[in-house]
């Protein structure tokens, strides 16, 4: 039933200071597919995604033990580049976090750090990557404004258009629908349906509508623990777990 | 108990009120004060001209010395603690992120540094000064009072980049920056106005010391031409004079201090206006 996995996560277990956030998770994301991380507030999805890209780095007294294998490559391994790595992932977070500088520099960051200096290649890409975020239309003739002059839907689409402009090969998002509107969040939902063909995609959400509207693989959560995981059609019409049936009837609602 | 609760903002709000009641009246009677004693004194010449003989009788001449030289000191200062000051607010806030308990220490003694009289650094200087041969000199002013500033400059910047969310780092980065890029690229963006500000906090305390360069720097009549001569500072300048019995130099040490506040005033509304010019691409949260 598995398609190829691009991510596999062995035994992995996450303590901040004595407190245990994470207990011997072992999940197989695959390729080119919606992974859903579900589950109720509180219960280690987002730690768990920020370990994809280590993010998990920047805090205090956070230790990780397992493994976390990307491309034959353990990137828990505190020898690898964690840079390189990160630029093979793009990350929406719960709300949008431009950078201070106008919407064309938001993009071309990223690949100016990647050393595309050539200012014909920056702006085809920039373009490319607008387009692709559906925000080209919205900011073409004002690419030099500031970025935080965007409403906050297209903030969080010009995150997702700065995210591929890196080229990853895997996108990570962390509720990105939870500060917007409807609407703006039904733009981004069929934007991932429709990036899946070329990315995989990690989101991690607590909207059980959500996750049915747009998932091909769920894992669920509770409490620093995976209860349950699946292809979606498996997992929605037939939990196996008492918890995961509790959870679809709305109890921890 | 409604009543109590009234009775309670009305008070809080008195005392508020109160209280910046006396900051502002205090600086009011400041600058009047300067004003109606040295205004009468300053005049073209005060600005234009070093001191010439007799000044100090009430003879002509002005303290464009302490002037230039005050600049000189304050400017190099200035630049020599950013030199230092900016990377280590950059390192307490990225670089050692993880480590809290090292940037609480760190902070901790900046702090303490900070509460130290400016009287201690000058005595630190001359004692530094005396261990390599030199004389007081506007290299040496420059050196001690940017010690005296660093901490001040660490700290104001260090509030500023703490500010900024953990989101803003985390996005820089996810997309594959260094630890470099995500300071000189993203951070200093963001806080581009609050690191200006902090800057000319800086500046302000090392053109409004007396105390540091009394030792260091000396006093001289004489424009600097080389950072190996002694340099009249505004401060020291305005001491001198207060401390004369004629009347008539009393009265230049006000229109002294007139000059220094007209400086400040001027130095604040350029960087006011330039760091507006930055400030539009800041992310508010």
């Amino acid at each position: 039933m598995y398609d190829t996995p691009k991510i596999i996560i062995n035994d992995l277990n996450v303590n901040i200071g004595k407190q245990q956030i994470l207990r011997n998770i072992n999940v197989l994301i695959p390729e080119n597919k919606i992974t859903i991380i579900l589950g109720p507030s509180g219960c280690g999805k987002t730690t768990l995604l920020k370990t994809l890209n280590r993010l998990t780095d920047l805090y205090e007294d956070v230790e990780l033990t397992g493994s976390i294998i990307i491309d034959n490559i353990d990137i828990l391994n505190t020898k690898v580049d964690i840079t390189r790595i990160r630029q093979k992932m793009g990350l929406l977070s719960q709300r949008p976090y431009p950078l201070p500088m106008s919407i064309f520099d938001n993009i071309a960051y990223g690949l100016r750090i990647s050393g595309i200096r050539k200012k014909r290649i920056l702006n085809e890409k920039v373009e490319h990557y607008l387009r692709q975020a559906s925000l080209w239309d919205e900011v073409h003739t004002r690419l030099k404004d500031p970025a935080s002059k965007l409403s906050i839907g297209q903030q969080q689409r010009l995150c997702l258009a700065r995210g591929l402009a890196v080229d990853p090969e895997i996108i990570l998002a962390d509720e990105p629908t939870s500060a917007l509107d409807p609407i703006s969040s039904q733009a981004i939902e069929e934007k991932f349906i429709e990036l899946k063909n070329n990315y995989t995609i990690v989101l991690v959400t607590h909207i059980l509508r959500q996750a049915r509207r747009i998932a091909d693989h769920v894992v669920f959560m509770y409490l620093g623990d995976v209860i349950e995981q699946g292809p979606a059609e498996e997992i929605f019409n037939n939990p196996q777990m008492e918890r995961t049936k509790q959870y679809f009837k709305g109890a921890f609602n | 108990m409604m009543k109590f609760k009234k009775t309670e903002e009305t008070f809080f709000k008195f005392l508020m009120l109160f209280s910046t009641f006396i900051i502002v009246a205090a600086l009011i009677v400041i600058i009047i004060s300067i004003l109606y004693k040295g205004l009468p004194s300053l005049s073209w010449e005060m600005v234009s001209q070093t001191p010439k003989g007799g000044y100090y009788f009430g003879k002509e001449g002005g303290v464009l010395n302490a002037i230039i030289g005050s600049i000189y000191l304050s400017a190099g200062a200035t630049f020599l603690a950013l030199l230092i000051g900016l990377p280590v607010s950059l390192l307490l806030n990225i670089y050692l992120i993880k480590q809290k308990r090292i940037v609480n220490t760190i902070r901790f003694f900046l702090d303490l540094l900070w509460g130290i009289p400016s009287i201690v650094y000058g005595a630190f200087g001359f004692t530094i000064m005396i261990y390599f041969g030199m004389k007081s000199s506007l290299l040496a002013g420059i050196i001690t009072v940017s010690l005296f500033i660093i901490p001040i400059m660490v700290r104001a910047m260090d509030e500023v980049l703490k500010n900024v969310p953990m989101g803003l780092m985390e996005a820089s980065f996810s997309l594959g920056s260094t630890k470099s890029e995500t300071s000189y690229k993203v951070f200093l963006k963001q806080c581009s106005t609050g690191l200006i500000t902090a800057i000319l906090l800086s500046f302000g305390r090392a053109i409004g010391d007396a105390a540091s360069v009394l030792f260091t720097t000396g006093y001289t009549d004489n424009i600097p031409t080389s950072l190996n001569q002694p340099t009249a500072t505004l401060p020291l300048s305005i001491f001198f004079q207060l401390s004369s019995p004629i009347s008539e130099v009393k009265s230049r040490a006000y229109a002294s201090a007139l000059i220094l506040t007209i400086i400040i005033l001027v130095i604040s509304v350029i960087t006011r206006i330039v760091s507006k010019k930055y400030d539009k691409h800041k992310i508010k949260f």
